[in-house]
Formats: C-alpha cells, structure tokens, sequence
C-alpha cells in the first residue's frame, strides 16, 4: 500500500534527531522505549487514514467482493431445534433446482477435524470444538445442517427454501433457570480460574456500617458489523486461499489446516479489510464447509453469510447476571468488595464473560470474593464481543459504586479516589502507569459535574427530566505473544514493514507506518506496509486492545534485527565499523553513533557500497514480560448526561465525554475515533441492545438489523474525549490499548444519568422506556422467564414427536 | 431457461450506458456489485435496515437492496464510484478523510451517497421529523437534521460524529452542492 | 426468492387486467414485497408494477386532496398542500422508515405492507397469518411490539405503518379498481382486525388494487399532531403512536379525531374516546377521562403491559399540545 500523506515542515526538521533502539523487553529496572522522550515525528498528531481514499471511493476490496474464475455461490441451512438428530432430510427438490451443483450435509460432507478450540494453543481458532457436519447431531437451534452450491446467489438462495427437515429432538436446555438449576461450574478464563479470594468479605459485608447489595444482569448481545462474514476461496490442489475477513489471519490458517489435515503452510488467508469485527470475525462454520464443499466440486467458492446467517453460526456476547456487593466505612473506605455472579455458555466453547476483571484492580477494598460461574445452555457458542467482561463487568460495578455513593451522601468521583489502591489490590503488583485520579479530576471539570445536583429529579425542562452520571472505564493491557514483523530497506531509501495484522477501522497501516517511520528515522512516504496475510511470519490478533503493542513490540525486535544487518553490511570501511546494536541509533534516514552524531551512515550508503538493493531482516517480538511485573490498564473516566421525558420514559443522551489514561497515544485522529466508537456502541448496549432468545425453542428471534437496534445517527450526540497522554514506561512506544475501553463504563454512566434525572435505578440492561416508568426496578425478564414452561419438544398438533418442518 | 426469468436491461449507470440481461430476481446492488463489478456499494443486510447499499437514481437516494434490478431499467444510477471527476474526489469524500467520518469504511460508501441525496432533499425543501416549522419554505441543514436525516445509514464503527463533520464542512451555510454531478 | 415474470403496468385497467391472474401481485415501491420474497412469505408467479400509475395528488372537494396511490412517501411528505392542511400526514410519514426508504415507498404500498412480527418472518414458528390453522407462537413469546387491542387467540401482531395511523384519523377514503369495477373503503373499514382469519388483512377483493386516497377536508382552525414513541430516536416502529385532529371553539372541543398506532392489527380509532370529549371542555381531567375510555378493552400480554400506560400517558399529552396549540 503506498501512501501520500503531507509530512509539515516541523515534523520533518525534526526527524534529524538521533533515536537509539528500543530495548529488548521491559522488565523491572529497565529503560523506557526512547521514542517517548522524543516528542518528534508523527506519534500524537493528527494522521489521515492512509487507506481513507481508499475506503471514500468504495475502492477497499472486502472478502466478498474478490472475483475468483468459475465461481460458485453459496447458501446455508440453518437447523431449527436445539438438541437432537436429524430425522429425515429431504434434499432432491433443492439438488434438482435451477444452477445447482451440489448440496453438502451430513451424508456427503468429507471427514473433518474437529477444530482446536480457541486458546487450547497458540494458534487455535475455533470458537467451539464441535464436529462440523460430521453427524446428524444438532447442538444449538441454528446450526447448519445443509450448504449449496449454485452458479448465481439468487439461485443458491431461492434452492436452499426446497430443503425439508425433520428432527428427532432430545431434551435441551434453553432456558436460563434451567441452566442454572441443573448446575454451575467455576469459570475458567485462559486457564485460569475466575476466582479470586482475599480475607472473608462476606462478614466484613455483614459488619459493614455502610452498604449495597444488589444483582445486575445484562443479555445477549450481538456484534452486528455492518460486513456480514464472508469468504471467497479456491483450492489450488491441496492448498486453499481464502479471501476472508477475520481478526485472525494465522490463527485461522493453522487451525483450517489442522480440520482439513493439512500443514498450516498450505493454507493461505488474506485480509486486508475486515467491515467491523469487534471480536466476532474468526472462523466459524461456514468458512470450513464452504472450503470443504469447494474441494468436493473443484471450483472457487463465494460464501456470504445473510444477516440471520450471521446470528445463526456466529456467538455473540453471552447473558450475565451479576451480584455486586460492597462494604464501606462511614468515610468511604471500601471493607469488602463481592463481585459474583453466573454466565450461560455452550457446553462446547471456553470463553466465559470474565466480568470480575473491573474488580480486580479498581478499588482497595480489604477484602475480595470476585467469582464466574457458568451454566451451559443449548445456544451457539459464544465469542468475545468488544471489551469481554469489562462491558458488563462495569456496568454492575460501576453503578453498585454509584449506588453506594447515594447511600453515603457521597460524591461517586470523591468516593472512587478515596479508594484509589496504591498498588494492584489483588495481585499486589506495582502499577506500571496510572493516572486514574487526573482522568477524573480534569474530565469532571471539563464536562461541568459541578453543576450536577447531588440529588436526584431536580432539574426538569418541559417534559424533561435531566441528569448526570459518571463511571470508570477499564481494559487490561495485554499485549500477546507471537507477534513478528519483517522490515525490507531498499536502496531508494524507502521501508516495506510486513506484519500479519488486521485493519478493522483502527487504522492499524497508519499507526504501524508513524511509528516505522520513526524507529528507522524516515519519513512517512517512505514506509510502505503490508499486512493481513497469513504467509507473513508471526501470528497477530486484531483483538483484546493489543495489535498496535503486539506489533510495536514485534516492529522493535524486527529494527534491532535489520540494524545489526546493517551494520554487519556497512563493513569496516564504516564511520560505524566497530559499533554493536546499542551503541548507534536511526536518524534522517541512516544510522549514527549515539555518543558521537557525526559518525554517521545512511541507508543509501550502506546498500550501494554492498551492492545490494534491499536488505530484509525478520524477528519476533520479546515475550510479554512486562505484564508479569506491573499491573497495566488502559483507564478511563465516563461522564454522561441525558435528557429522561417524563410522559413516555425515552431517554436521550444529550452529552457524552471520556476522559482517557492511556499511554502515549500514537495517532490522535483514529485514537479518537476508536474512542468514540466505542463509547457509541455502550449507548446501544445501555439503552436498546438486546438478541432475543426465545427459551421455548433456544432460536433467535431478531436475527436482523432491524429488530436488532443499535444507535442510529440521531441517537449520538457530539461526543468530547481526552486524554492524559502519560506514557506508559513500560510499553512498546508508551502506548496501552484504546479499541476496547470506549465501551466499558458506559452503561453504569447512562444508568446512574438516568438515576440522578428520575430518582429510578435500573439494573437490567438495556434501559428501556418501559423499565423507566412502567415495571420496577432490576426488573425480571428473567423472572417472567421462570413462568415459561420449558418446552423440551415441539408438537405438531397430534403429538408426534418428530416434526416436519419447511427449513 | 428453466427456473428463472431473465430481462435484458438497459441503465446509465456512472454516466455510462449499460445493457445486461438479469434474473428479474435481482437487485439493483447485486446487479451492480456480481454482474458489474462495482463493489463500492455495499451489502450490509439486504433488508433496508443499514443503508450500506444507497446509490442515487435520478439523484434520489434509495436503498439498492430492496430495488429490483428491473423495476429501475432505463434510469440514471450514480453510485461512489461516480462521485468526484478525473484523479479527484468529491469534497465530501475529502471531508469524510479530513474529519476521519469512518473506521472500518463498510458502510461508508452508503453514507457518502446518502448524504449527497440528502442534502438535495434539502435543497428542494423536503422536510424532517425534527423540523420545527413544518410548513417553512427553506430547511436548515443544522445539527440535528443532519443526524435525523442520515438516521436511515446504521455505523457500527460510531463513526458518526466524524460523517455529521463532514457533512457540516463540505455543505456548510446551506450551500448544497447538486449531487447530479457528470463523471469523467 | 422464488421466479417471477415482471410486468410493467401501463395504466390501471391493464393493471388490473395482470394483477386479477391467479398468482399476480402488485408492485409498488418494493420495500416490503420484496423483502417479503426473499423471505419466502409471498411468493408470486407475476410481479405488476404499479409504481407508475397515479402519481399525483390533486384537489379534492372544498379543501381536500386526492392523492395517487404511486406517489411516492417523501413527496407526499413534502407536498405544501399537506404540510399546510395536513399537518399530521406529513409527520406520521416522516417518522417512519428511512429516507431512503420514503423516496421509494408508494402510499398504495404503505397501506398494504404487512405486520414485522418476528414470529410471522420466521417460518420455522407457528404463525396463522403464514399458514391458517397452525398457531401463534408470539403470543407466549417477545411481545414487546404486539396488540394490546383488538387481538385475538389467533393472533396479537401490530400494523406497522404510521401513514395509515394519520389516514385513520383524518377519516381518508381508500379508492381501489377491480375487476368488477371502482369502489371506495373508507380507511377504518380496509383493513381487517384478526379475529380467526389473520391471513386475511385487508377488505380487498382479489384483483383489486388501490389507486387513490381522499383525504376529506379538516374544519378551519382544526389542529393536528403526530407523536410517536420508539426504542431509538429514530428509524424504528412505533411501540405506541398517536394521530390526533381538534377543532376547539372557545374552550368546548367542536370535534376531536383519535387515531393510536402500535397498539392493534389495524389503525386503532378511538371512537370511544373522541365521543367523551367531543362538545366538552378541554381540561386535563376530560383527556384523562377520554385515554381510560380509550384503553378499557386493553388486554396486554406478557411483555407489552407497559404499552397500556405509555397509550394513556401519550394520548392526554398529545391532547393538551392540541388544546394549548389552538390558544
């Protein structure tokens, strides 16, 4: 990808300036990565997407958009029950239908590996580790039980309604109460156990003076990118291209790999543009059966999942009730801290909603019982959805704080400071930067929380209620291991950077490219970057907040590997004959001893004198150390007014500000934009978000962006974020995560705006207007629930057990 | 042939004309993205609800999913690749650029289209739902008509403060720049 | 989506002459049919357009309109004559749907979209309107957006449109064309309370096809509003909404039109309501007095008990804007 992007004068005077190279890795007692003391180059300005043109002319080709030869299209067939066989499957109508070429089910489909399931190795993407039209058994209402290939979507489409199924259904769990009456487990979250026990906090809550205690819960949430799944591939004998969209370019191949039985090397995966992911673009089902019903008919392959697709074979976020208590003395001090609770899980999945993570490092409490139970249930396997656990983890958290601030008589910003730990309270790590109490103070005076009345329905315009509230925002640093990057210098002076990442609207070229140019001492037009490709080393992913540390780091590692290249081809006829690693660093486009600026060599020189056009040097990134020693997070202060009208009970979000601690932020304009992003989709998980699972039948009932509401323009009002830019000294460039802390915080702000506009609480998400005015507060849907008479099958009339059903 | 009805059809598509021979079960966008080759408009649910697929007809905006190919045989199509002249775009795909009015760029050709057919409702004086003086002969092109009026293009990214930016920066004080614009 | 020949009607005897075929359906603006298709639920053999007939509106008798059933949503919206004698119409139309949906959309085709119940689009669910006699599986399901009037065991789904809310309280009159000939319905009498036939939703014959709607003129210093209530600020269906027409004289209510929309199967007319307020004061006590009136037949079911309340709330607003507007 080349770039035109206008570098200002300032900028390029200052790139003379002599930067040494990174450190190996951050461990205690070692230095901060140099390109924070160097306020040079483009880090923390402003930067035009260099894709921008691109993505306004409609020019960025998607996964669905890549012509292949001989192409076939295909459709699925969604599965109607939630636990069972298949009884009969009629498919000679659909095998018969116009352009049709094949119909794959369980009875022609090849043998497959079961996938990997995620985070059982460092390159396993399934998101359960079901067969995959293995058999006739059904798992989840939804599963696919057919997919066709035809010469034309339309005809691929219209074929897959000739399809007829019927089912033996066997006994299911799709309701909640059920779930959770037939037995929880202890959550575990990458092999560790969601639990974390310090002093007894259920009788430091008894003995508490002062003290709140109430249940949370939050529903299925969909991610609803605006690009539905799609995948275009080919088998090329036993190797398979596929032009996807996944957050996962490695991960994907090497597992696709493994369910096929081929080597990861014969698996390609390229993506260079992903239309929204926010954790739910990875493999699914049906990029493996289009691949497996391609290799059965020899010809390319275009899947495109519908937007019920989407919802049928894609998990979102999972349901979540919460208990939060806490114990505080009369000034505030925080005894106990009892963060609990359950999630539904499928039975074959391994991602429980950690919503404890807030908890963990918030507040000093004395004393802590944080725990994740899961119940299985009959549902697609749920995946992580942007922020996972610390969206719904905060939003109980965040208003039992506030909760107790009321009961208090205290402000909720004094509250929190006052319980501000001075180490990570439950780990007892250091901090390695934060700067929480700055957050709070200067957003609190920039959005005008003093002109906020302490108590609640007192300020009233016309049919309006009017409020404020406010929640912290949270979200590990984590940066991950696997990352590589391979940098090429050529003799025109210019840098190719190759990283196998992804672009999913951070703007991960741009901010790879700011920072390549500044590491190697070149200007912004002169770094060219190449990425989401599964054939360039390393394994990156485009999730938990990471890629752009991940791949600071691996950026790093790959400079120190072309330097010492460099400076092994310089030779000894050099002004840096003699000199190792450490002792020079990159300026104006070559290298320089640190301690003398005028013992100098450029790039240019270097290459012409080896009589080479470009040298290449790949490596990967130092292990994540630095997470073992500190206790690191993105932190955040959410302030939120809105506007509640006292006829119907809608809620308008009149303001919005974040104010942000999160190291160094490389790019201002997509850092912004990230920001903004997020906190946009907490307003739709606070007031309107909701996947409706039907509990009779396990099935989804609003698979659509039209039953399914998000914020729409009208809903989001001028959003102000800041930041306090404080670089973290133990990062890659000083930067911790911006993708994900948007949304985590938001709830609680909506929910305790909306308590100061009304005097009501709500703790049920989303807050709708009927949970406003009309039914009480924590309001059980979940409690009508129980009045559902769990169906374990459905009859048709004269009981019959085995249903004949038009799929 | 067997099982579908197929029409030949003629469009001005971009300024061009076009003649294919469609499935009367075709849409406007599958047209343009399998049959045409012109990926920028979008397919985002193929049921009306995100606006990722809006094109300008006869510089109206509408939502190309829900348009059968053949109901709009013979008509004017402007889609994003028809926005800008020779090597330039228009200022507002310059404005969406500016004023970073997207992330992931999916949805973003069915605002930038939306947004040219707005702006010329405006111009004719269409009114909203937020407009306070139903019956007044100009419309403003404020705040909240803006967000109200572009409600119909769904962003997941939230990139929408940035698309109200641009908005307001290319079409500032009224000026409506007319979307039937010829293409080089 | 199942084949279809499409056939472009040239003026509405031929129309009809296509739409009176076994098989046939009309054509207009497609938002909802051809969803409707690519769901599988309607699946014609022949598509008529009819998005080309009768798109004008013209003056009616002493003030009223008349307005061709292919005028697309946004220009009926947009139409002076409406904004200024209509108000209502205009602001039930541009609450609902998109912009881009509104620039397609025929007002024939507004009338005759179809309920969005989400047990009625899947069709692995018992729905009575997709298959009679098979069941109803909203009722013990998601009924947020059901009746709460005018149901019945068979089915509780909703009329999503907001025009025809509007068009119910302005008393409009539906002119359809047929084989057997012209006839005009007016508008609470076109479309069908559920009753034990939710599959048939409209008074409409086979063949007929709409071609006008009169709208009757409003008395001089009638005022009128469109609220609408939804889950977002905009680009949803209404959980509740209220049409409302009144012509005051002094403080005495001369007359008063009360249409509620998102609360039955059709336009709800609250004749009840209306006939307490009509030659009354307007005080707060008689509009609250008329939304009981209005709402005593309400049944919720489980989940939309809130609408019972949220009607009443918006109506007794809606009818104090309409008496402090005409002050």
């Amino acid at each position: 990808m080349s770039i035109s992007d206008k570098v200002s004068g300032a900028a390029q005077a200052a790139i003379a300036k002599l930067v040494p190279l990174a450190p190996d890795s951050w461990i205690p007692g070692g230095v901060p990565d140099p390109l924070i003391g160097h306020q040079h180059g483009l880090i923390g300005t402003p930067v035009s997407r260099l894709d921008g043109p691109l993505k306004v002319q409609g020019s960025a080709r998607f996964a669905a958009e890549v012509p292949l030869e001989n192409m076939l299209y295909a459709a699925l067939v969604f599965g109607t029950i939630p636990s069972g066989h298949i009884a009969t499957l009629d498919t000679k109508a659909a095998e018969a239908a116009p352009g049709v070429v094949l119909v794959m089910t369980h009875r022609n489909a090849p043998t497959l590996n079961n996938p990997a399931l995620f985070g059982s190795s460092p390159t396993a993407a399934g998101a359960s580790d079901l067969p995959i039209m293995q058999d006739d058994r059904l798992h989840w209402n939804g599963q696919p039980i057919a997919i066709l290939l035809a010469e034309t979507q339309e005809q691929a489409d219209h074929a897959k309604s000739l399809i007829v199924a019927t089912y033996m259904p066997e006994p299911s769990t799709t309701s909640w109460a059920a779930a959770k009456a037939a037995g929880v487990q202890p959550g575990v979250f990458m092999g560790q156990k969601l639990l974390t026990e310090i002093g007894d906090a259920e009788a430091m809550l008894r003995a508490a003076p002062h003290k709140i205690d109430h249940v949370y819960r939050t529903p299925r949430h969909n991610h609803n990118a605006i690009e539905p799944h799609a995948t275009t591939m080919v088998w090329n004998g036993d190797e398979l291209i596929l032009h996807d969209t996944t957050q996962m370019v490695t991960a994907e191949a090497a597992t696709i790999a493994d369910i096929f039985g081929i080597k990861a090397e014969q698996v390609r995966v390229i993506s260079p543009y992903v239309g929204g992911g926010f954790g739910g673009k990875g493999l699914s089902e049906h990029q493996i059966l289009a691949a497996a019903a391609a290799r059965l008919m020899g010809r390319p392959v275009r899947v495109t999942l519908s937007r019920e697709g989407v919802y049928r074979v894609v998990g979102g976020r999972t349901l979540t009730e919460q208990r939060v208590a806490i114990g505080a003395r009369a000034d505030g001090h925080f005894s106990a801290l009892i963060h609990t609770g359950t999630v539904a899980m499928s039975a074959h999945n391994n991602l429980p909603e950690p919503f404890i993570m807030a908890a963990r490092s918030g507040y000093g409490a004395d004393s802590f019982r944080l725990s994740v139970e899961t119940a299985a249930m009959n549902m697609v396997a749920n995946i992580f959805m942007r922020a996972p656990g610390e969206a719904v983890g905060s939003f109980a958290l965040e208003s039992a704080v506030d909760e107790l601030a009321v009961e208090l008589g205290m402000d909720p910003i004094e509250l929190r400071i006052r319980n501000e730990p001075d180490q990570d309270p439950t780990s007892g790590l250091p901090f390695s930067s934060r700067c929480v109490v700055k957050a709070w103070r200067s957003g609190a005076e920039r959005f005008g929380w003093g002109r906020r009345s302490a108590a609640p329905g007192q300020r009233r315009e016309g049919e309006w209620f009017i409020g404020m509230g406010c929640a912290a925002a949270a979200y590990p640093y984590n940066r991950m291991p696997g990352a590589a990057a391979r940098i090429t210098l050529t003799s025109d002076g210019a840098a190719l950077v190759e990283v196998a990442a992804h672009e999913m609207g951070m703007g991960t070229a741009t901010t790879t490219a700011i920072v390549a140019a500044d590491r190697l001492g070149l200007s912004l037009d002169q770094i060219e970057v190449r990425y989401g490709d599964s054939s360039i080393p390393g394994a990156i992913l485009g999730g938990g907040s990471q890629q752009t540390a991940a791949i600071g780091g691996a950026v790093i590692a790959a400079h120190r590997a072309l330097v010492a290249e460099l400076l092994k081809l310089a030779g000894n006829d050099s002004p840096l004959a003699g000199l190792s690693v450490d002792e020079v660093g990159s300026e104006n486009g070559g290298l320089a001893k640190l301690q003398d600026p005028s013992r100098r060599d450029s790039y240019r020189a270097i290459l012409e004198r080896a009589r080479r056009d470009s040298v290449t040097a790949a490596a990967k990134a130092s292990l994540p150390l630095e997470a073992m020693h500190w206790s690191m997070h993105s932190y955040g202060a959410m302030f939120c007014e809105v506007r509640v009208n006292g006829v119907t009970g809608e809620t308008r979000v009149s303001r919005f500000l974040g104010s942000f601690d999160c190291g160094r932020i490389i790019n201002a304009k997509t850092a912004a934009s990230q920001f903004r992003g997020g906190i946009v989709m907490g307003l739709g998980m606070a007031l309107m978000e909701e996947t409706q699972f039907d509990e009779r039948t396990g099935r989804i009932m609003n698979p659509s962006l039209a039953e399914y509401h998000m914020p729409v323009h009208l809903d989001v009002p001028e959003i102000e974020v800041m930041w306090t830019d404080q670089p973290d000294p133990h990062t890659p460039m000083g930067a911790r995560g911006v993708g994900e802390i948007g949304i985590t915080g938001v709830g609680a702000a909506v929910a305790n705006a909306v308590f100061n506009a009304t005097g009501k609480r709500i703790r049920d998400l989303p807050i709708t207007l009927d949970k406003v005015f009309f039914q009480d507060s924590g309001a059980a849907r979940t409690d009508q629930n129980l009045q559902h008479r769990a169906m374990d099958a459905r009859v048709a009339g004269d009981g019959d057990p085995s249903i004949r059903v038009q799929a | 042939m067997d099982g579908f009805y197929g029409v030949c059809l003629h469009f001005t598509i971009n300024g061009q004309p076009v003649e294919v021979e469609v499935d009367t079960r075709t849409s406007l966008l599958d047209l343009l993205r399998e049959q045409l080759q012109l990926f920028g408009t979008k397919k985002g649910c193929d049921q009306g609800a995100c606006g990722a697929c809006t094109v300008l007809v006869d510089g109206e905006r509408i939502n190309s999913c829900l348009a059968l190919a053949v109901q709009y045989q013979n008509r004017a199509v402007v889609t994003i690749e028809g926005l800008g002249g020779q090597g330039s775009r228009h200022p507002l795909q310059e404005a969406f650029v500016a004023k970073d009015g997207f992330q992931c760029g999916y949805c973003t050709p069915g605002q930038i289209c939306s947004a040219l057919g707005m702006v010329d409702e405006v111009a004719r004086g269409v009114p909203s739902r937020v407009t306070e003086d139903l019956a007044a002969e100009m419309m403003m092109l404020n705040h909240d008509e803006i967000r109200e009026r572009m409600s119909g293009n769904l962003c997941r990214c939230g990139a929408y403060n940035g698309i109200v930016d641009a908005i307001r920066e290319t079409f500032a004080d009224g000026r409506a720049e007319h979307p039937k614009r010829e293409v080089a | 989506m199942t084949p279809f020949r499409y056939e472009a009607a040239c003026d509405t005897q031929g129309a009809v002459a296509l739409g009176s075929v076994l098989g046939a359906k009309y054509l207009g603006g497609g938002t909802n049919l051809v969803d409707l298709m690519r769901e599988t639920i309607e699946r014609p053999d022949i598509l008529v357009d009819v998005s080309g007939l009768a798109g004008e509106i013209t003056e009616g008798d002493e003030g009223g309109l008349i307005i061709g059933a292919g005028v697309k949503n946004t220009a009926l919206a947009a139409d002076r004559r409406v904004r200024e004698r209509f108000p209502l119409l205009a602001q039930a139309i541009l609450s609902g749907a998109s912009g881009q949906i509104r620039n397609m959309a025929t007002v024939g085709g507004n009338i005759m979209q179809r309920t969005r119940c989400l047990y009625f689009f899947d069709d692995a669910v018992r729905c009575n309107k997709r298959e009679p006699g098979t069941g109803c599986d909203a009722i013990d399901g998601f009924t947020r957006n059901h009746a709460i009037l005018g149901a019945s065991p068979a089915c509780v789904a909703t009329h999503p449109s907001d025009m025809c809310v509007a068009l119910a309280a302005l008393g409009a009159i539906v002119t359809v064309e047929g084989p057997d000939g012209v006839r005009a319905l007016p508008i609470m009498d076109f479309h069908r309370s559920p009753g034990e036939t939710p599959h048939i939703e409209t008074n409409l014959q086979p063949g007929e096809l709409i071609t006008a709607v009169e709208l009757p003129p409003l008395p001089a210093a009638t005022k009128s509003v469109y609220r609408k209530v939804g889950d977002r600020a905009s680009y949803a269906f209404a959980l509740v909404s209220v049409a409302a027409t009144m012509t005051l004289d002094g403080d005495r209510i001369k007359d008063v039109r009360i249409a509620l929309g998102g609360v039955a199967h059709k336009p709800w007319r609250a004749v009840k309501a209306e006939a307490t307020l009509r030659d009354g004061l307007a005080t707060e006590e008689a509009f609250q007095a008329a939304a009981s009136a209005a709402l005593t037949e309400a049944k919720p079911l489980r989940d939309n008990g809130f609408k019972v309340e949220l009607a009443r709330r918006t109506l007794v607003a809606v009818l104090g804007q309409l008496a402090g507007a005409a002050q």
